[in-house]
């Protein structure tokens, strides 16, 4: 087993459907709305959960600090244990993997876990782009940080021009599949995609992922616990890694953090090779050019034939033998510190035969992945519809 | 809920769902060693890099630790005010707060003799014909204008010389300036 210990599954998921502005509700209504459809699911009252688990981009977002402690009651918090993670993008990612662990290391039974993110009351973009005393101020929000990145695998691999709006053009038809996405564009064409402007070249306007506001929630038991599920998703590996943004030698592309990080995941799960093994997976790719460049960085392919996969059609829910990002992915939907967290819950709701029209059939590994800051941190996990045999 | 009593002058109001309330924080920032050393040669017009104890890497600008083994970097080298592009962006969106013409390039520019790059204004360059690998050089503001910021040099632009070819630009480049043995 992963972790060691005991055996974690997931027997109930919630997410709140994605738009840019929920004005209906406030951020503690927004993560209730979550938590309460995560409990539905799992047939779980409030005075089942043991502990809380909460996660969300920085504080300074949305200007609130240390929400958790302001969002206690409406998760039902209060007189229990409740961490708060802080991994950048990935912490939906990370904040899950923190859950597990209370559960693998015995701790606790029965784990309340939710990531959210209200940017309808904050300004992420700008958020990432505080002038730092005495630098120089020039880096315009996240596409001008990773653009100079995107640009070197394009170079290094030369790619065609267009796959990055082939990802993009793909994951808004998955898009269309989930009610809950954000962004929902049945008219779009593949040369509106093209012909979008140039934000931060190479990467198009449609080739970024929304601003959105949106929590997700999972409920994460123990052996026991799992048994009264009809079907739950048992967690066979996670594993989290972290790096520098800037030291001599960096590969700023493929980064050391992201290689170890699959590779603890693959064999702990006991994946020899993943692309035949895994059967859907959800990936963190904000900006289109990231999936070819995850998919080559976690081993789903050789370095350099990432964009081939995307050419190929192979990641596309209808006839691709490893499709990625069922939901639409954070390219459709992006409260960023859910972001992470709704990769992990996908990839437990394929396995769990629960992703409706986005439903991969017969899926019985799946995999969440999510990473943040500079592409300098990494969580990841493999669920399946089986329990681990290891 | 037991119902309200609204005054009939506000009865028929929309109600308030939100309200936005900017705020405004002021702060007094101190540099460490490292970053006070760099700046107050930087208002001389010269650039220091620091050097890791471990490997001798060169970082600008110093940051006081080497960020992959946390030694103490506390000496410094004079770095020469040309380098290269290591990669870039062309962005075509404002920054508020600053006037640039749109679009304008952002470019990781690693000075000669640097391991690391930082992140700086290109000009005097259309966006079409800059490059991975390209020369630049500093354009320094006037030097009655120079004072301890970080915008005491206004671009960099190109010096024309040839390009670092692509697998030894930025990062990629430091398998043949260094050691080559801690990444392999």
């Amino acid at each position: 087993m992963a972790a060691g210990g005991e055996l974690a599954a997931v027997v109930g998921v919630g997410m709140t459907k994605f738009s840019a502005t929920r004005g209906d509700v406030s951020m503690p209504g927004l993560v209730r709305e979550a938590a309460e459809r995560a409990l539905k699911d799992a047939e779980m009252e409030w005075e089942d959960i043991d502990a809380v688990v909460m996660g969300k981009a920085p504080d300074f977002f949305e200007g609130v600090m240390m929400p958790e402690i302001f969002l206690g009651e409406a998760l039902g918090a209060v007189g229990k244990p409740m961490l708060r993670v802080h991994t950048a993008g990935s912490v939906g990612g990370s904040t899950a993997l923190v859950a597990a662990s209370l559960v693998h290391s015995g701790v606790h039974e029965r784990v309340l876990t939710v990531a959210w993110e209200k940017q309808s009351e904050s300004n992420a973009m700008w958020a990432l782009s505080l002038k730092q005393p005495f630098q120089v101020s020039i880096n315009a929000g996240a596409g001008g940080y990773f653009s100079p990145i995107i640009r070197q695998y394009m170079e290094e691999t030369q790619a065609p021009e267009l796959i990055g709006c082939m990802v993009a053009f793909k994951d808004r038809q998955h898009a269309l599949l989930n009610p809950y996405a954000h962004l929902h564009q049945p008219d779009l064409t593949f040369d509106q995609v093209v012909e979008s402007p140039m934000l931060w070249e190479p990467i198009r306007y449609s080739e970024t992922c929304p601003s959105s506001d949106g929590a997700a929630a999972m409920v994460i038991v123990n052996e026991t616990e799992a048994k009264k599920s009809a079907n739950p998703a048992w967690i066979h590996a996670g594993a989290m890694r972290s790096e520098a943004n800037n030291f001599p030698g960096r590969d700023e592309v493929n980064p050391q953090a992201s290689r170890e990080c699959a590779s603890d995941l693959w064999n702990q799960a006991g994946i020899k090779n993943p692309r035949e093994e895994i059967d859907v997976a959800e990936i963190y790719v904000p900006f289109s050019w990231y999936e070819p460049m995850w998919l080559e960085s976690l081993g789903f392919c050789e370095r350099g034939d990432g964009w081939k996969l995307v050419e190929s059609g192979a990641t596309h829910i209808d006839g691709g033998d490893l499709p990625i990002n069922c939901s639409g992915g954070v390219l459709s939907s992006n409260p960023i510190g859910a972001s992470g967290m709704i990769r992990f819950a996908e990839a437990a709701l394929q396995v769990r035969g629960m992703a409706g029209e986005h439903q991969v059939e017969g899926a019985r590994k799946a995999m969440g992945h999510a990473y943040g800051g500079g592409a300098q941190y990494f969580a990841m996990w493999v669920v399946g519809k089986d329990k681990p045999t290891t | 809920m037991p119902e309200i009593n609204v005054p009939s002058s506000i009865k028929d109001l929309e109600q308030v769902q939100s309200v936005r309330t900017p705020i405004r924080m002021e702060y007094t920032f101190t540099p460490g060693v490292a970053a006070q050393t760099y700046l107050r040669e930087f208002a001389n017009k010269k650039i220091l890099g620091a050097v890791s104890p471990v490997d001798g890497a060169v970082l600008v600008p110093p940051r006081g630790a080497d960020p992959r083994y946390g030694a103490l970097c506390d000496e410094f080298v004079e770095m020469p005010h040309t380098g290269h592009i290591g990669s870039f962006c062309v962005t075509n969106v404002p920054i508020p707060g600053r006037e640039l013409e749109l679009p304008y390039i952002s470019a990781w520019i690693f000075l000669d003799g640097a391991d690391i790059g930082f992140l700086n204004l290109v000009a005097e360059c259309p966006p079409e014909e800059c490059r991975i690998g390209m020369r630049v050089e500093a354009v320094w503001k006037p030097d009655d204008e120079i004072g301890m910021t970080a915008e005491n040099i206004l671009y960099w632009r190109p010096t024309g010389e040839p390009d670092l070819p692509f697998d030894e630009a930025g990062v990629r480049g430091w398998h043949v300036r260094g050691d080559g043995e801690s990444d392999a």
